[in-house]
């Protein structure tokens, strides 16, 4: 058995040494430069560009703005399945250039050059005349009657309100006795910060259009670019090789439809389009903030009578993924801590600030800091023990969600915490940082997380696997799914190795998905790779070996449940015998005079299930009251994923997570200018992504309850681990200071503003 | 005006090489595009993100904010000179895939490289003075942890620890 | 690739002088980590650059004449802090050029570039401010010596003629002998960031060590370039190692500095942190001089 077992990336060796091919070192240097002209104006409509002096720059080869966009074909961005029922489509609402700008950052016009000096000479020699509107960045003032409207149609701005009714939360409050607690809980504008920027380039080839992109999901650019090009999707072709990370950002279409229509604009010519770190921050996407308003009704006994959350999601300007994540960060609320009467509220609204869309976790970092904030703090209202309080509440086995149908299996919450605790040494600190004094205190704290592993049953779940045996007995494994950093191809060679019976040095995967010969599949999001590939890969897998021993009968005249694959060889179960091995058995169908067969095996699965992937969060932290800063002293995330494919792998990227959740905790944040909504600090000096030495030892645990819908007993693991850390950090400031945090993240300016407020400083 | 060039020589990898260098260039546009050695990533072209450093005599630098000409004279080491002749990697390389210390393997070059100067003192550092010394380097995937522990065991295992 | 117009590089002082002086319109470039940075966020776009960066003559921490201590302007940061001169003298000076961005940076990064910038959030510049530091500036009529308070002129603008290059900075033997001192970074995380606040403290107690003999304060980013606290040092000279003194210290900072509200910190919060680091880079200096603070 290879799952389960900490087998070495399959990438690894050409990644440490430099050999692995990103984007950039695959274009050739006869590429024209784009370089894309963004709006300086919030809100507004351009009225006329200046070109004179920009077109005089020499090498620029031709400048492209939005009135030379002849045909207007909107296209949605998001990195969903195409839904056939146009009530179920992603809305279309992106131009490769637009006159109408709708914030500090739109994309107005192109400059194509021969390199990237004159591109960027000619950029700022352009001239842009505005007409301005009055705008707004602030997610319930744009809900305000009056406030300037973004787009047609969406009045107050809403995207999309949903609501969940439960019993009756009117009715449920009129309970004597109840204690209210209410609290407003908002996050921050983060952003994704994978270390290599989008990048692409394009270049005609006959009638079809070749688009090279940094991408998690290479079907989906394939079919968007098409609609955005207004061109058959077979003409064009996507390429996706490794990429420097993606964090949901690559979940979403960004240049490649603009960069592939300005390949069409200077005659098909080979067009690289590589987007400068600051336009990362600001062009691609982003997390949604979310401002949350929760009210619980408690009893004095700790259980909840009635609860209400109201979520408002600032979508910024253009709906990418839209209403999803708030949806989904909303949805969980009424499922972590049942409660007979709840009502939930989510509102994505429209505001003059950068697209959010989606980035790891998809709405339940930001939901878990709002629900976890507030189970510290009612537990902290009725004086109740913040885990035992948790425990009384918390979703239990056995629960079923009506919607996904999803169950609580096992009793994965407790274990969690259990495990957790004991690692940081919970019960002890817990006790210890209680009625601490002086400047510099110490606390302790923690939060919880649910997350549906895949899309089912809101979007199409299906995966397509391909297995192409070679004369050596070894296979090539293909897959729609991506590697994007994630280790995603090494726990498929696993899988495929298990399932067909090889050593999994045997199975050689086709890392790159290029969507002229890779299956169809939708890709790298909703942690769903490992869980969902697994079907496919199972069904390929048995429809190779059914054929391979087939084929083996035909050579043995040995009946072929007699035979098996073991370790590469056939082998006659009833006695153990090596009959051949796999390479003479296919060196033979490959060459066969009499019976030449290539042997290959390909399938689609159509998934209709989904999984919960469970864990929670402890930290620690040192809290410096009159310096207004908190250190992590250590932290430690416990999950149920299921079983795991590869303990290192998962190990790792349960580090990864946590930093991310770190950054979000304490000190990431896109800032705008309130006067002309332009960013501030859309550069890795200035946003404050965690470094090597803002962690302390990063913990990961984990408890391995097999997933019982699952092709190998797993399930979701790459969002999880960023899910519950920035929660439980602000509980553990909590604890040692008595202060709750309303707004993430910790940083020196939330603690100042709360520490002021609070009276301790 | 006609564009500059200057001829510089230096050894890349144990090489010695000259080139032709448009004086606008950088040192990571000189690696990248001259020699092909694209382990020299960008990241963000300012020296904050640490994808593209290289050892120059010894020292770490970020290539991407290091003028090309100045590399006249220099020495320069990038991931691609630790490979034996026959594909051998060094051990501060397998330990980054023994420690699962690579994922999407965007900041590993760098990374590595900031590890090579750190090992070629060939003292032992704390805890802390590693995670000072590798801290010009952003990893979103990594949490640092696993890079953390690869460059300690290989530290240790020099040592004879 | 950069837009640079022409590069001009100088092969010696002497050479940099002349070629500034024959292209009036360049600019010095020296380690490049500020300059780059700027051409490429179009700031000095399709800039002349006379690049100083090769001669070597600028580089190193030596004694001069009477025990002074010279560093080359082009000395690296790391080069500054792993130099036993520095180490011995003043070693606050290299634990405060130790937090300059990360390690790359600071083997890029140089003590002239950074003063010459002209910004107040250079790590080094309040160190160079708190320990009277002068600045070496070698040009046409020959060499000029200005203390480095008056070297800064406001914000992102140094007393530098025409034809004139910073060649080294110079802390002369009575500023240091004698005295221990402590910088304190405020910034919004560990490494790869510039001060939100930066503040250098050092004292020179008497033979008792009970009394504060001498106190020198400076901060960067307190106003627009860096700044002494002559108030804050009023305070404390004179007065016993005490509690009392450190507290009268701290407060009487609020007298002279005057920072701004902005996006990366607001006044009433640099303000709150400025009486706390001087209280803590106070108490250090005096624990570093063998003092103790009597409560």
């Amino acid at each position: 058995m290879y799952t389960g077992q900490s087998v070495k990336r399959v990438d690894a060796l050409d990644k440490v040494t430099g050999r692995t091919r990103y984007t950039d070192d695959l274009c050739d240097r006869k590429a024209y430069i784009a370089r894309v002209l963004h709006s300086t104006v919030a809100n507004g409509k351009v009225l006329s560009f200046d070109l004179s002096e920009a077109e005089k720059v020499p090498g620029v080869v031709k400048i492209l703005t939005c009135f030379d966009l002849k045909e207007k074909h909107y296209f949605p961005t998001a990195g969903h399945p195409w839904s056939t029922d146009p009530s179920h489509q992603d809305v279309a609402d992106r131009l490769v250039l637009t006159d109408r700008v709708r914030f500090y950052g739109d994309d107005i016009a192109a400059v194509v050059a021969e390199d990237e000096v004159a591109a960027a000479q000619a950029l700022r020699l352009i001239r842009v005349e505005y007409e301005e509107y009055p705008f707004v960045l602030d997610v319930q003032k744009a809900m305000e009657d009056g406030a300037p409207q973004l787009h047609e149609n969406y009045p107050n701005n809403i995207l999309k309100h949903t609501t969940i009714r439960q019993g009756d939360y009117e009715k449920a409050v009129q309970e004597p006795g109840l204690v209210k607690v209410e609290g407003w809980y908002e996050t921050p504008v983060v952003q994704h910060c994978h270390i290599e920027n989008f990048i692409c380039f394009a270049e005609k080839e006959g009638d079809r259009i070749n688009v090279v992109t940094s991408t998690q999901i290479p079907h989906i650019v394939r079919r968007i670019v098409g609609q955005a090009l207004g061109i058959d999707w077979g003409l064009i072709r996507v390429v996706k090789p490794y990429i420097g990370g993606g964090f949901g950002n690559k979940q979403d279409v960004l240049y490649e439809p603009l960069c592939a229509w300005l390949c069409l604009q200077v005659g098909g010519h080979l067009v690289k389009l590589d987007v400068p770190r600051e336009e990362t921050f600001v062009c691609n996407r982003t997390r949604h903030s979310i401002r949350n308003h929760i009210i619980s009704w408690v009893r004095p006994d700790g259980t909840y009578a009635a609860r209400k959350l109201e979520a408002f999601s600032d979508q910024g300007a253009y709906a990418s993924h839209g209403h999803s994540i708030c949806a989904k960060g909303a949805g969980a609320f009424p499922q972590l801590y049942p409660c007979p009467n709840v009502e939930v509220d989510a509102y994505t609204v429209f505001t003059n600030k950068p697209v959010a869309g989606a980035m790891r976790g998809y709405g339940i970092p930001q939901a878990m800091w709002a629900v976890e904030s507030h189970t510290e703090d009612v537990a902290a209202a009725i004086g109740a023990d913040p885990l035992a309080f948790r425990r009384q509440n918390l979703m239990p086995v056995g629960y079923v969600d009506g919607f996904s149908k999803n169950e609580n299996y096992y009793d994965s919450f407790n274990q969690c915490l259990e495990k957790a605790m004991k690692a940081i040494d919970y019960e002890r600190k817990e006790k210890e940082y209680r009625n601490q004094t002086g400047d510099i205190r110490r606390g302790i704290g923690m939060a919880v997380f649910w997350y549906n592993t895949a899309v089912w049953p809101i979007s199409l779940e299906s995966t397509s696997c391909r297995m192409v045996l070679n004369q050596d007995g070894s296979f090539q494994l293909q897959m729609g799914e991506t590697e994007i950093g994630q280790g995603a191809d090494t726990a498929f060679a696993q899988m495929a190795a298990d399932v067909v019976g090889v050593p999994v040095d045997r199975v050689h995967v086709v890392s790159c998905q290029d969507t002229d010969v890779a299956p169809f599949g939708t890709s790298a999001y909703a942690s769903r790779q490992t869980y969902i590939a697994g079907f496919s890969i199972r069904q390929t897998g048995l429809m190779l070996k059914e054929k391979i021993l087939d084929y083996a009968h035909e050579l043995t005249r040995m009946p072929v449940f007699n035979l098996d694959i073991r370790e590469g060889n056939i082998v006659r179960t009833t006695d153990g015998r090596v009959m051949m091995t796999l390479g003479e058995l296919a060196t033979e169908a490959l060459y066969s005079l009499t019976d030449s067969r290539h042997i290959t095996a390909e399938s689609t699965y159509q998934v209709k299930s989904n999984a919960y992937s469970f864990g929670c969060t402890i930290a620690e932290v040192e809290v410096d009251i009159p310096m207004c800063r908190a250190k992590l002293l250590n932290v430690v995330n416990c999950h149920d994923a299921g079983k795991l494919i590869n303990p290192a792998l998962a190990e790792a990227q349960v580090h990864g997570g946590m930093s991310m959740g770190i950054g979000f905790g304490m000190s990431e944040k896109l800032l705008f200018d309130e006067k002309t909504g332009r960013p501030l600090n859309n550069n890795l000096l200035d946003y404050k992504l965690s470094t090597f030495l803002d962690h302390p030892t990063l913990q990961a645990e984990f408890v391995e309850n097999p997933e019982p819908t699952s092709a190998f007993g797993t399930k979701g693991l790459g969002e999880p681990p960023a899910c519950s850390v920035a929660p439980a950090i602000r509980n553990a400031i909590f604890h040692a200071t008595g202060v709750g945090l309303r707004d993430a993240p910790a940083n020196p300016h939330n603690l100042f503003k709360a520490f002021k407020e609070a009276g301790i400083i | 005006m006609s564009k500059q060039y200057k001829l510089i020589h230096c050894v890349i990898n144990g090489k010695e090489r000259e080139a032709m260098v448009d004086v606008r260039a950088s040192l990571t546009d000189l690696l990248r595009n001259d020699f092909r050695l694209t382990s020299v990533k960008k990241g963000c072209e300012v020296g904050e993100c640490g994808a593209c450093n290289v050892l120059i005599n010894g020292e770490c630098f970020n290539s991407c904010i290091y003028l090309a000409v100045w590399a006249d004279g220099k020495e320069i080491l990038t991931l691609e000179g630790l490979e034996g002749p026959n594909g051998e990697i060094s051990d501060i390389q397998q330990a980054f895939i023994d420690e699962a210390a690579v994922q999407c393997g965007f900041c590993t070059p760098g990374a590595i490289m900031s590890a090579v100067e750190i090992l070629n003192e060939g003292r032992e550092l704390s805890d802390e003075e590693i995670r000072i010394r590798m801290s010009g380097h952003l990893c979103r995937c990594t949490g640092y942890e696993n890079i953390f522990r690869a460059v300690k065991k290989t530290m240790l295992k020099r040592l004879g620890k | 690739m950069y837009d640079i117009k022409a590069l001009y590089e100088a092969a010696s002082v002497e050479d940099a002088i002349r070629l500034l002086q024959e292209h009036p319109e360049a600019q010095i470039i020296a380690g490049g980590s500020d300059v780059l940075v700027q051409i490429r966020e179009g700031k000095r776009a399709g800039a002349e650059l006379v690049s100083i960066y090769g001669i070597d003559v600028m580089r190193g921490v030596t004694y001069d004449g009477e025990d002074a201590i010279r560093i080359g302007s082009l000395t690296s940061f790391s080069h500054i802090a792993a130099s036993p001169i520095i180490r011995e003298k003043i070693p606050v000076l290299g634990e405060a050029v130790s937090l300059v961005g990360g390690p790359q940076i600071r083997n890029i990064g140089t003590i002239g570039g950074n003063t010459c910038n002209g910004v107040t959030s250079a790590d080094s510049a309040s160190t160079l401010f708190a320990w009277d530091a002068i600045a070496e500036l070698t040009g046409p009529e020959g060499i000029r010596r200005v203390p480095i308070a008056e070297f800064y002129i406001k914000a992102g603008k140094v007393d530098l003629r025409p034809a004139e290059l910073q060649t080294a900075i110079i802390i002369p033997k009575k500023a240091y002998e004698g005295y221990h001192g402590n910088y304190i970074k405020y910034a919004m995380r560990e490494a790869m960031d510039i001060a939100t606040l930066g503040c250098s403290v050092n004292v020179l107690l008497a033979e008792d060590k009970q009394t504060i003999r001498d106190v020198r304060i400076a901060y960067g980013v307190a106003g627009p370039i860096p700044m002494r606290a002559p108030s804050a040092e009023a305070a404390a000279k004179g007065r016993p190692a005490a509690r009392e003194t450190v507290d009268a210290f701290a407060r009487a900072v609020l007298e002279d500095i005057h920072p701004r509200d902005s996006w990366r910190a607001a006044k009433a919060f640099r303000e709150h942190i400025a009486v706390e680091m001087a209280r803590r880079a106070l108490t250090k200096s005096i624990e570093l001089a063998g003092g103790e603070i009597r409560e």
